[in-house]
């Protein structure tokens, strides 16, 4: 479904992915997890073709993504949802505008079809009746889950999710990790997420793959990842501050410039 | 000295890339304009927070303009006794320079800056990104709208700025001089033609499209949270109004002669 190659970019000489390589397949839920700053949300943005790599290649349903005009990849992006990390919610539009953005933009659908869309993808993350508000009246983990709402309505077959909890109250951050997966589940959906939040990622995913110093330095099925004789996976998702992995994260980027 | 070189070179080169792109934008804006037309409701709300709320201050800057024009060329012309000729210069000024130039110099800081601060924030919160991830091209679904509502609005307000100063400027003559007004009007009607309100208005529709593509283009590469949002709000005044008076020197050399 989705098969990452040789991923190279960097910003200003600061290597951000180095060489990385990820398969997705299809109806796959995978999770990404990682340290804050170590490329994640690049990834994401690489997937749906929002940044060009430096080199590399990311195929998508059969296509070299990477090689697209802007408008190719239009067409390819309507089989995406994307949560963005901050939400991204069009702060000039109303809640349920927002959802019903893209059956706006692209579907033939009528007035009264699309409000029960809307109510439909609200619902599913206990927002509906938030219709009218505008995006500056919620709360952080609202618009996380608005957002999430919006990605879903236009029936996408491959789901982004850039730290979905994050940011999220214990119980809501389930109840975000039980739609995630039943997503997948049933409607076969291909997700890719991003996050540092170990529950949420034993919770979800169908496999775990770890991103450090650019590179996927191990993948495998949550139970495999918990085993993981890698003392640098083992770190991170014990959450020791000791360990292979420094503290600060820039002292190990400058070493890494070219 | 090679370090000098080097800087201009670096400038030059950053100056040269930049026109590219803005250059791109106003390409790709005006295929757009053509090829997929934005609904009416898109446009309509950009030219009701362009114009109806820039009314109030281009009203008043185009009334004072044309007072001091006239109380300046008093200055001089009541010396000469050719006070009559205060309707022509006040009129044919207002009309072809300073109708258009103050206007769209009033609006690049009204409109343009909160423009780019509009569309820089939308871009450093990843709403531009999620937009292009929509699938919706942020050109299409941003700068058009406001495009076209600019080539419209810009010189409707120009027109309103040229007649309240020229009204602004027979006040001051008239009533304030004792200019008088039979001749006054005479001279003016006389001397202006309606080319020269075409000329203006011309001018302020082009200016118009240069205060959103520098706005919009600004706005689109802002970066670094809210400090890259003034910053993109400040140069979109700048940069816009060198270019306006720029092209405003070209284009008087095409149209007025
Ligand atoms: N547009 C950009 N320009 C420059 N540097 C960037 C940009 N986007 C991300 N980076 C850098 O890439 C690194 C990874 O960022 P990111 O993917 O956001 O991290 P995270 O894993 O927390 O999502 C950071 O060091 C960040 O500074
Ligand atoms: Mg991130």
């Amino acid at each position: 479904m989705i098969d990452v190659e040789d991923l190279t970019k960097s910003f200003n000489g600061n290597l951000v992915l180095d060489n990385l390589c990820l398969h997705v397949g299809d109806g796959e839920t995978i999770v990404v997890i990682g340290r804050s700053g170590c490329g994640k949300s690049v990834l994401l943005k690489h997937i749906v073709g929002l940044l060009r790599p430096d080199s590399g290649r990311v195929v998508v349903r059969g296509q070299d993504i990477t090689q697209l005009s802007e408008r190719r990849l239009d067409e390819v992006r309507r089989h995406f949802g994307v949560v963005f990390q901050g939400a991204a919610l069009f702060d000039s539009l109303t809640v349920a505008e927002n959802v019903a953005f893209g059956l706006i933009q692209h579907s033939r659908m009528k007035r009264n079809e699309i409000d029960q869309k809307v109510a439909y993808c609200l619902d599913l993350v206990g927002m509906n009746g938030a219709q009218d508000k505008m995006p500056a009246e919620l709360s952080g983990g609202m618009k996380k889950r608005v957002a999430l709402a919006r990605a879903i309505a236009f029936d996408p077959t491959i789901i982004l999710y850039d730290e979905p909890t994050t940011g999220l109250d214990p119980i809501m951050a389930d109840a975000i990790n039980e739609l995630i997966v039943c997503l997948g589940k049933k409607l076969s959906v291909t997700s890719i997420a991003v996050t540092h939040d170990m529950k949420s990622a034993y919770k979800i995913a169908d496999r775990i793959a770890m991103l450090h110093n650019g590179k996927i330095i191990a993948v495998g099925t949550p139970d495999e990842i918990e085993n993981s004789p890698n003392p640098v996976v083992q770190q991170f998702i014990q959450g020791k501050a000791e360990g292979p992995i420094p503290q600060c994260a820039d002292a190990e980027r400058g070493k890494a410039k070219p | 000295m090679a370090n000098l070189v080097t800087h201009i070179g670096t400038k030059a080169t950053a100056f040269l890339l930049e026109l590219a792109a803005v250059t791109r934008l106003l390409v790709s804006t005006v295929a757009l304009v053509f090829t997929a037309p934005p609904k009416w409701r898109h446009i309509s709300a950009q030219m009701f927070s362009m114009g109806v709320l820039s009314l109030p201050v281009v009203l008043v800057t185009g009334a004072f303009m044309g007072m001091v024009v006239a109380a300046q060329s008093y200055y001089l012309l009541h010396k000469m006794t050719m006070e009559v000729a205060i309707g022509p210069l006040v009129s044919l000024s207002m009309a072809n320079e300073l109708g258009p130039v103050i206007t769209a110099v009033i609006l690049a800081g009204r409109v343009g800056a909160s423009m780019a601060a509009e569309l820089g924030t939308m871009k450093v919160t990843e709403q531009i990104d999620a937009l292009r991830a929509m699938a919706t091209s942020p050109t299409r679904y941003l700068v058009v709208p406001r495009f076209i509502s600019a080539i419209f609005m810009v010189p409707l307000l120009t027109a309103f700025g040229i007649f309240i100063g020229i009204a602004g400027g027979a006040l001051v003559a008239i009533a304030l001089k004792g200019v008088n007004a039979a001749y006054f009007m005479q001279y003016m009607y006389y001397y202006t033609e309606a080319s020269d309100l075409r000329t203006g208005l011309v001018k302020s529709a082009v200016f118009g499209g240069i205060i959103v593509i520098v706005a919009c283009h600004r706005g689109f590469a802002a970066e670094g949270g809210a400090e890259g949002v003034g910053k993109a709000a400040t140069r979109t005044m700048v940069i816009s109004c060198i270019v306006i008076l720029i092209v405003d020197f070209f284009l008087d050399m095409l149209l007025l002669y």
